[in-house]
C-alpha cells in the first residue's frame, strides 16, 4: 500500500483503481458569460425639432423576478448626450464607469470635454463589437441620444453584438415589437422632423411607456424622462404611469379567469 | 557652496555627515528660479495663480498651460523644471484613476497629497533617480454634498440600516504643496518659485486662517500677489495664469476650471491699479524685501 502523505485520505488505488486526475485541472476552456443576470427592459427614444428625448422604465429583473425598482437606466455623459441602457445592469455600469473616466480625460485638454453624442455612439458600438468577438459581450442594447458634429440631433442605438442602426424613433427590448408601431403611426416617415415639437414627442414616449406597462411582464409604471436639446439635460426622474385603465384587459382572451 | 568637493552630493541616497541630502537641496535650488506659484484658500473654494514667465515672443499667448486638472475637482501648479512638473501631473492623473477603479469615486486632495509625496520622497532614495525639480501646489474641493458611487444605479430600499451620521459636515477646500524632499503640509496659502518670499508676505497679510476670505476675493488677491511677486524679475514678460475650484453651488459648481477671461482680466487691472499705487507710496520697503531674500540663499 501507498504510505506517502499525498495518498492520505485519498481512495486506495489498489481498491478503487488510479484516480482520473484531469478531474483535478484548474486550467481549461475560460468562461465568459453568456447570459444577462439582472437586466432592464425597453428603451424609448424619439427626435423632434432641435432635439431627442430618451425614456426608460426603473426596473431590473433577475429573470421575472422584479428585483430592483429605482434603477436608473438613462446615463449622462458629459454636458450633451445620454445613453440609455437596456439588458444587463452590471456591464451598464462597466459601460459608465468606463464613460465616466473617459470624461474625466477628455477635460484634461485645454478645450474642455468635446465628445458628442455621435462620437460617443461610435466609441460603444466598437467596445460592443470588440467584445463579442472574444466571446465575452457586454450583454447591452443602448441607445445614444445628443447631437452630431452639426449640431443636430442625433438618436442612435448599438447591441451587444455591435450592430448599430439608427433612426428618428427607436426602441430597444419589447418596445420594438411595440412601441414602434405607435411611433410610426405618430411620426410617420413623411413628417419632417422640423413638425415634431419637444411636447408632442415627449407625450409620445409616455403613452408608448404606458403600453408597455399593460404589455410586457417585465416593466414597470414608475419611468425616467431625459430631454436633450440645445438648452442642456432636463431629466425627470420618478414618473408614474399616469390615467391607467385595465379595462381593456377583460377583452383579452386566453388568460386570467376566462374559460372560454 | 559648502556641499561642492566634499563627494557627499554625487549621488542621491548619500547622506553628509552632518545629515542632508545634497541632491535634494539642488532640487530646490532649481525650484527657487522657477515662475513663482501661489495657491489660496478660501472658505468658498481654492484659487490657483502661476507666473508664466515668456520665453520666446514666438509662443501662442494662452497657449501651452501651466496649471493642470487632477480627476475633475483638483488642480496642480508647480515651480521649477516644467517637464518634471508635467510628470508629476501624469502620475496624479494615475494615481486619481486607481483611486476611482477601487472606490468609485473621486479622490480626496488630502489622499492625492499623501499618495503624490510618498511618489517624490521615493526619489530621494535611490541613486539611479534624481529628485523632482519642482515644488507642486495641490489644490481642490472635495464634494460637500454625498456623492453618488460611480455607476450607481439607484438609492436602495428606504427602510433598514443605514450607518449615516445625519448633519455630519464633509468636504471643502483643500490645499497641499509639496516640495523636492517629499515633504508636504496643508496650507492656508502657499507660494513657491522665484518670487515667493514676497508673496507670502502678502499671503500673511490676507489673514488667511480666520476663513473670512471669498473666493472672488481670492482670485484678485491671488493676481495681486503675482503681479508683486513679479516686480523682483520685472525684465521679463510674462503671463499670468488662474484656475480655481468652487462649492458645488459657487461658479465652478465643485470642478476644477480655468477663471472665466472677463475675471482675470478685471483682476489683472485691479493688481497693475495696486502695484502703480504702491509704488508712488513705499518704494523703500519694496528693497528691503528683496535683500532679506537675498541673505536667506
Amino acid at each position: 500500500m501507498n504510505h506517502f502523505p499525498e495518498a492520505w485520505g485519498r481512495p486506495r488505488d489498489d481498491v478503487y483503481g488510479p484516480y482520473n486526475s484531469s478531474y483535478l485541472q484548474t486550467t481549461g476552456p475560460k468562461g465568459h458569460t453568456q447570459s444577462p443576470a439582472v437586466t432592464g427592459t425597453t428603451v424609448l427614444g424619439v427626435k423632434f425639432n432641435g432635439g431627442v428625448v430618451l425614456a426608460a422604465d426603473s426596473l431590473a429583473s433577475y429573470g421575472s423576478l422584479a428585483r430592483f425598482t429605482d434603477v436608473k437606466r438613462l446615463r449622462k455623459f458629459g454636458d450633451t448626450a445620454v445613453v440609455g441602457f437596456s439588458g444587463d445592469i452590471s456591464d451598464m455600469q462597466y459601460i459608465d464607469r468606463l464613460l465616466d473616466s473617459i470624461d474625466v480625460r477628455e477635460n484634461y485638454s485645454a478645450n474642455g470635454n468635446t465628445l458628442n453624442a455621435r462620437n460617443i455612439h461610435t466609441y460603444l458600438s466598437k467596445v460592443l463589437y470588440k467584445r463579442r468577438s472574444e466571446f465575452n459581450p457586454l450583454w447591452n442594447h443602448i441607445l445614444v441620444a445628443g447631437f452630431d458634429d452639426d449640431k443636430k440631433p442625433f438618436l442612435s442605438s448599438a447591441d451587444l453584438l455591435g450592430t448599430t442602426f439608427s433612426a428618428p424613433h427607436l426602441a430597444t427590448g419589447f418596445g420594438a415589437h411595440l412601441a414602434i408601431p405607435i411611433l410610426r403611426r405618430l411620426f410617420p416617415e413623411e413628417k419632417p422632423l422640423e413638425d415634431i415639437s419637444k411636447d408632442e414627442a415627449v407625450a409620445a414616449l409616455r403613452e408608448c411607456v404606458k403600453v408597455l406597462w399593460y404589455r410586457d411582464a417585465r416593466s414597470l409604471d414608475q419611468y425616467s424622462i431625459a430631454v436633450i436639446s440645445a438648452q442642456g439635460i432636463e431629466f425627470q426622474e420618478d414618473q408614474q404611469v399616469e390615467a391607467q385603465s385595465w379595462a381593456f384587459a377583460e377583452t383579452i382572451k386566453g388568460y386570467g379567469a376566462q374559460v372560454n | 557652496m559648502t556641499s561642492i568637493g566634499t563627494g557627499y552630493d554625487l549621488s542621491n541616497s548619500v547622506f553628509s555627515p552632518d545629515g542632508r541630502n545634497f541632491q535634494v537641496e539642488y532640487a530646490v535650488k532649481a525650484v527657487e528660479n522657477g515662475g513663482t506659484a501661489v495657491g489660496i484658500r478660501c472658505k468658498d473654494g481654492v484659487v490657483l495663480a502661476v507666473e508664466k514667465i515668456i520665453s520666446s515672443k514666438l509662443l501662442k499667448p494662452g497657449a501651452n498651460k501651466r496649471i493642470a486638472t487632477v480627476d475633475r475637482h483638483i488642480g496642480i501648479v508647480s515651480a521649477g523644471l516644467i517637464p518634471d512638473g508635467r510628470h508629476f501631473v501624469s502620475r496624479a492623473r494615475d494615481e486619481a484613476s486607481s483611486w476611482r477603479n477601487v472606490y468609485k469615486g473621486p479622490i480626496p486632495v488630502s489622499a492625492l497629497s499623501n499618495r503624490l509625496g510618498s511618489y517624490v520622497q521615493a526619489y530621494t532614495l535611490y541613486s539611479s533617480v534624481r529628485p523632482f525639480g519642482v515644488s507642486a501646489i495641490i489644490g481642490g474641493w472635495d464634494s460637500e454634498a454625498e456623492l453618488a458611487v460611480d455607476g450607481q444605479v439607484g438609492n436602495g430600499p428606504n427602510a433598514g440600516s443605514g450607518g449615516k451620521v445625519e448633519g455630519a459636515k464633509a468636504g471643502g477646500p483643500g490645499l497641499y504643496m509639496i516640495e523636492p524632499s517629499g515633504l508636504y503640509w496643508g496650507y492656508y496659502g502657499a507660494a513657491t518659485g522665484k518670487g515667493r518670499q514676497a508673496a507670502k508676505a502678502e499671503l500673511e497679510k490676507l489673514d488667511l486662517s480666520a476663513g473670512n476670505l471669498s473666493l472672488l476675493d481670492g482670485v484678485k488677491e491671488a493676481a495681486r500677489i503675482i503681479y508683486v511677486a513679479h516686480e523682483d524679475s520685472k525684465d521679463k514678460d510674462f503671463e499670468l495664469e488662474m484656475t480655481w475650484i468652487s462649492t458645488l453651488d459657487g461658479p465652478t459648481h465643485g470642478r476644477h476650471e480655468a477663471v472665466p477671461r472677463e475675471l482675470l482680466e478685471e483682476a489683472e487691472r485691479a493688481a497693475k491699479a495696486a502695484l502703480e499705487g504702491d509704488d508712488e507710496e513705499d518704494d523703500a520697503t519694496k528693497g528691503d524685501a528683496v535683500d532679506s531674500e537675498r541673505m536667506q540663499e
